[in-house]
């Protein structure tokens, strides 16, 4: 008997294949029922030309309300997610999401909300909105946030051109960004749309931006700095304070890549490091859930200097209650239709409230010891490239693997057969090969271990068996799929036959 | 075991240049195409534009990777192999014959001869691996 | 603390196992005058009940009026959801997943955003379709920098002065540091349509895109064949921009009236309004952009026993491949969101999407005809504007109704003018109640 905990997969219940949505049902069925209009029943082609109008759409599915049903749960039941097991990617912080979190963005009056109600008539939204700010600025140690951006990459938008709106209101945008060469990809990316050249800078040899490095590119010319921190190694950018100074000595600003802000919460605040603007990804710290990609939520937060150029509206106090600001002419301007992802705010804000101080501190404290005892539990059997202590999340590389002819992308393979999902693998691209584990907080320490004994039992296979990783997963409802096929002959759509 | 033909003339950014009088033949070389992994996608220029040596003239990706291509010569582009378009796959089958890319009226005679012979790019390869 | 497992004897185990002395000596590669001194001043923690407590409070105070008595559409349509979409988005296997980079582990969320990506293309008539974006707003940014991008060269976007202020002003913010020109073309003060000469005389030949929104936010359905013949003697892109998606049941669709790309918002579809946030935004494009998209893209193909499998794919547009050169920054969109859309127009399918959209015509057009006051002669879809200055609008808020929203801050021509939104919300009772105040 495998003694406990035992996380392989067992028996599998039956997993049933399910069709697309399209191609089947019945001419006339539907899901839904509507009233009456009560109404007179007036036709649009009474005042619109034929050609502005259409018929049915052809291809629309025709199913009853249970079809749809389990056509959804079936397609549920083949996704692998937080609520079934460990999540462990590096960089994204798959923590637990609340499930009073859910309830709290589901009141109706929350939900209902339309955001172009008279503000005397949104003030709990906009009261929760302005102490969600609030928190974020006590948490980075900044003087104010803006809670509109969508996502991280929107919010690295945001921040950057607040960098080049401060820029501009001193004569000079300027024209280089530079960007370590450990960042995501979100940030040269971000710098480019801002109008910046993206300049990138290699780390030192212990895995950390040297000061050296940044002066020997500083120049009038470079707007910022966008780093990550702790970084993408997960390890501490302790020069951060020096490198700042270097920065504002000429003229530039210092942007913090948040993504990793759950190492700090209430331990350290980006705010007393020099740091000027920065994003927070609510999905990931905050604890709200990752959609399957999305809706997540970016908010940033800025230094003074950097104030006047937030996005509008902004939210500001009234009298005793709260509104939206639009009158603010530095401002960037709109980043969006409305006011931000409001849901996502409700959320973040019930687990502060449920967190409090000391909850939050605990969280990254516990994010750190379980992703320190997973590098203790894994060091044995997998090479670390860079031996500098490490925070949140630790990244091994396939070097001892690759002597057997297994790459990093095998052993996440194989580690799905073992019941968990895979960590983030070939990123960042400073390691070759890379594997890179974030538990977070919200496993508990046997799952910890459980999760190091199925790569350390993968590593051993590597050296016995390298065959069957190459074959992995093989219990999954597909195996490998052809990535080539897809990107060659690109198929995105079902289309209805012609009639 | 990758092949690299005497006759060709190599670039750093591993493109192939065959010279038949001014007109040169380029390609990529056997070894930018395992390490690219299997070719899903060319983006090559039309027949009259003109191509600067070191300058990029397309991109070629895989799944997870992209990379420009570099013209070893500067001229106009009096051919291309257009059915790699729709077959990219060739570009990993057959780098040198079926596989290449643009033919090019070379303006600048001297235009290939920095570029390295087959020695020395198997060389250049493998100092870059280290 | 409920969702944090560690005891203080498993704290201390891990602590030994890894040979430190306390949880602040795993901090010590954090130089000691980085790191904070105090206490977080934060609320205290409140257990779930009185979490519970406090935010009904803040939300009830949202509900003063209530939604069927809110009148209020300029973007954010409020629509029934079935409760069967909410029941399925609650399904932890759909919203505790990650992006689906692990195609095995995710077939689930994959197939889901290739039905969400046929559901874009069947209504707009549109060959291909993204993943999702955040929002309408974002999307025409998007679409505008596609154009850039395909148009080299040219320098121009001309919107049409009726698309939403917000969509407009996002543009100009996305567009700062393109050196590009946003020229915007009045709209007709009679009917509320864009004005299809002035349009024309603004498309030229350095004009990368011309966007006009349809249904636009006067609510008027535009004439996008104008705007497509304007757009193709000047050689540049038209997009239409399509805020309340549902009228899509109902109108002809952008791509079978000339449009290269139709963007906006999805939301109308299994969203609740939330305050203005999460929709969903979407961007249609024709096949010969395929490379140029922004976001995701899932496309089908087989796995290694030659079942039918989907994976994300194309990914070489996106940052995490191409970096400072991808088409856009965006990573995470609006997964969730598209899987709720996706869910409702199965739910809705053929007929019913058709009879939804047609119920939301005959309400508004009851209503507006009902209401009078009528400041536009353009036909409309479920959004109408009214001649009604504050003290109009102050007496129905009186009486218990948002009749509407103000236009005079983006619209100071309108300032005594208000946009009403009607849809299958508001039973003839509550429009007839309305009409009486008005």
């Amino acid at each position: 008997m495998k003694p406990f905990p035992d996380t392989s997969p067992g028996a599998s219940g039956l997993a049933l294949r399910e069709g697309l949505l399209f191609g089947r049902g019945s001419p006339g069925r539907r899901g839904t029922d509507l009233p009456a209009a009560g109404v007179p029943e007036a036709e649009p082609a009474a005042e619109l030309p034929a050609e502005l109008l259409r018929a049915e759409i052809d291809g629309l599915p025709e199913l009853s309300e249970p079809e749809v049903v389990r056509h959804f749960v079936r397609l549920s039941q083949w996704n692998y997610a937080i609520d079934s097991g460990p999540y462990p990617l590096g960089s994204c912080t798959m923590k637990y999401n609340p499930k009073s979190a859910e309830a709290a963005a589901r009141l109706p009056g929350f939900a209902a909300a339309h955001p172009l109600l008279p503000e005397e008539d949104c003030q709990g939204a906009l009261a929760l909105g302005f102490a969600l700010e609030r928190a974020l600025c006590e948490i980075t140690g900044l003087a104010a946030a803006t809670l509109q951006p969508a996502a991280g990459a929107h919010g690295e938008l945001c921040g950057m051109l607040m960098v080049r709106a401060y820029h501009v209101a001193r004569g000079n945008p300027r024209k280089k960004v530079l960007v370590p060469d450990s960042a995501h990809g979100t940030n040269p990316a971000t710098a480019t749309l801002a109008g910046y050249q993206a300049v990138e800078i290699a780390s030192g040899p212990d895995g950390v931006v040297t000061p050296a490095a940044i002066a020997g590119a500083l120049d009038e010319d470079v707007a910022a700095l966008m780093l990550t921190n702790p970084n993408t190694l997960g390890i501490f950018e302790r020069n951060v304070r020096e490198i700042a100074t270097l920065l504002h000595e000429k003229g530039a600003l210092l942007y913090n890549d948040g993504a990793n802000l759950n190492a700090l919460a209430g331990v350290a605040r980006p705010g007393d490091m020099g740091v000027d603007v920065m994003h927070i990804n609510l999905h990931k710290t905050f604890g709200t859930p990752h959609g399957g990609g999305g809706p997540g939520s970016g908010p940033v937060a800025v230094a003074l200097p950097l104030v006047p150029f937030l996005p509008v509206p902004t939210i500001r106090r009234a009298g005793d209650g709260f509104a939206l600001d639009f009158d603010r002419p530095q401002s960037i301007g709109r980043l969006r239709t409305f006011w931000g992802n409001f849901g996502m705010w409700v959320r973040a804000y019930a687990l502060l409230r449920e967190w409090g101080p000391d909850g939050l501190r605990r969280a990254a404290q516990l994010a750190v010891l379980n992703a320190n005892y997973l590098r203790q539990l894994l060091s044995p059997a997998y090479h670390l490239p860079y031996s500098a202590p490490t925070l949140h999340e630790v990244v091994f590389s396939d070097k001892l693997q690759k002597a057997h002819g297994v790459s990093a992308l095998d052993v996440a393979k194989r580690l799905i057969d073992h019941g968990f999902h895979p960590p983030t693998i070939y990123f960042p691209l400073v390691v070759s090969g890379a594997l890179m584990l974030e538990p977070t907080e919200t496993e508990s320490p046997e799952t910890v271990e459980a999760l190091a004994a199925a790569l350390l039992a993968i590593a051993a296979e590597a050296a016995e068996d390298p065959a069957a990783l190459h074959a992995a997963p093989t219990r999954t409802l597909v195996r490998r799929v052809d990535e080539v096929r897809a990107a060659r002959k690109p198929v995105l759509r079902w289309h209805p036959k012609p009639r | 075991m990758a092949s690299y033909p005497e006759e060709l003339k190599y670039t750093k950014d591993h493109e192939w240049a065959r010279a038949s009088g001014s007109r040169v033949t380029v390609g990529i070389t056997e070894h930018a195409q395992e390490q690219l992994g299997e070719v899903v996608y060319v983006e090559l220029p039309k027949v009259g534009e003109t191509v600067t040596k070191g300058e990029p003239f397309g991109v070629v990706e895989s799944t997870k990777a992209v990379s420009e291509l570099f013209s070893p010569v500067s001229g106009k582009v009096v051919e291309v192999n257009d059915p790699l378009t729709d077959s990219p796959a060739t570009i990993n089958e057959d780098p040198y014959e079926e596989g290449w890319m643009i033919q090019v009226e070379a303006t600048q005679p001297g235009d290939l001869e920095d570029l390295m012979n087959a020695k020395a790019y198997v060389e250049f390869i493998e100092e870059e691996a280290e | 603390m409920r969702y944090l497992p560690h005891t203080e004897a498993d704290i201390r185990r891990l602590l030994g196992a890894v040979g430190a002395p306390s949880l602040d000596a795993l901090f010590s590669s954090i130089p000691e005058p980085l790191r904070l001194s105090r206490p977080l001043e934060l609320p205290p923690a409140a257990d779930e009940r009185a979490l519970l407590g406090e935010l009904s409070a803040l939300a009830e105070k949202n509900l003063r009026v209530p939604p069927e008595r809110v009148f209020l559409g300029a973007g954010a349509y409020p629509h029934h959801v079935p409760v069967a979409v909410d029941q399925l988005l609650l399904r932890s296997e759909f919203y505790t997943a990650y992006t689906p980079y692990q195609p095995e582990l995710a077939q689930g969320t994959l197939q889901a955003i290739f039905e969400f990506q046929t559901f874009v293309c069947l209504l707009t008539g549109l060959p291909v379709a993204n993943a999702s974006m955040y929002d309408g707003a974002t999307a025409c940014a998007e679409a505008a920098l596609l154009a850039l991008r395909l148009r080299r060269g040219r320098k121009k976007i001309v919107v049409s002065r009726a698309l939403h202020p917000a969509w407009r002003a996002t543009m100009r913010t996305y567009l700062a540091a393109t050196g590009s020109e946003i020229v915007e073309v009045p709209y007709d003060g009679r009917t509320g349509r864009t004005d299809g000469a002035a349009l024309a005389a603004a498309a030229d030949a350095r004009t990368a895109l011309v966007l006009v929104g349809s249904p636009n936010y006067f609510g008027v359905v535009e004439d996008v064949r104008e705007a497509a013949a304007a757009a193709r003697q000047a050689g540049a892109l038209l997009a239409v921009g399509v805020a309340e998606a549902l009228s899509l049941g109902l109108l002809a669709p952008p791509g079978e009236l000339g449009a290269d790309l139709a963007v906006g918002e999805f939301g109308s579809f299994g969203g609740a309004v939330s305050f203005g946030g999460p929709g969903v935004g979407f961007f249609a494009a024709r096949e010969e952009h395929l490379r140029q998209i922004p976001g995701r893209l899932c496309g089908e193909t087989v796995d290694a026993e030659g079942r039918r499998a989907y994976v994300l794919t194309l990914a070489t547009r996106e940052q995490h491949i191409r970096r400072a050169s991808a088409t856009s920054n965006i990573c995470t969109n609006h997964a969730l969101g598209a899987l709720a859309a996706t869910i409702h127009l199965g739910l809705l399918g053929k007929s019913g999407l058709r009879s939804l959209a047609l119920l939301n015509y005959r309400r508004a057009r009851y209503a507006r005809q009902r209401i009078g006051r009528a400041r536009f002669s353009g036909p409309v879809f479920n959004e109408f504007v009214i001649e009604a200055d504050a003290a109009v609008a102050a007496r129905a808020r009186a009486a218990g109704f948002v009749a509407g929203l103000p236009l005079g801050r983006d619209y100071p021509e309108l300032s005594g003018a208000l946009l009403t939104c009607v849809t299958e919300l508001h039973e003839k009772t509550a429009i007839d109640a309305l009409a009486k105040v008005l």
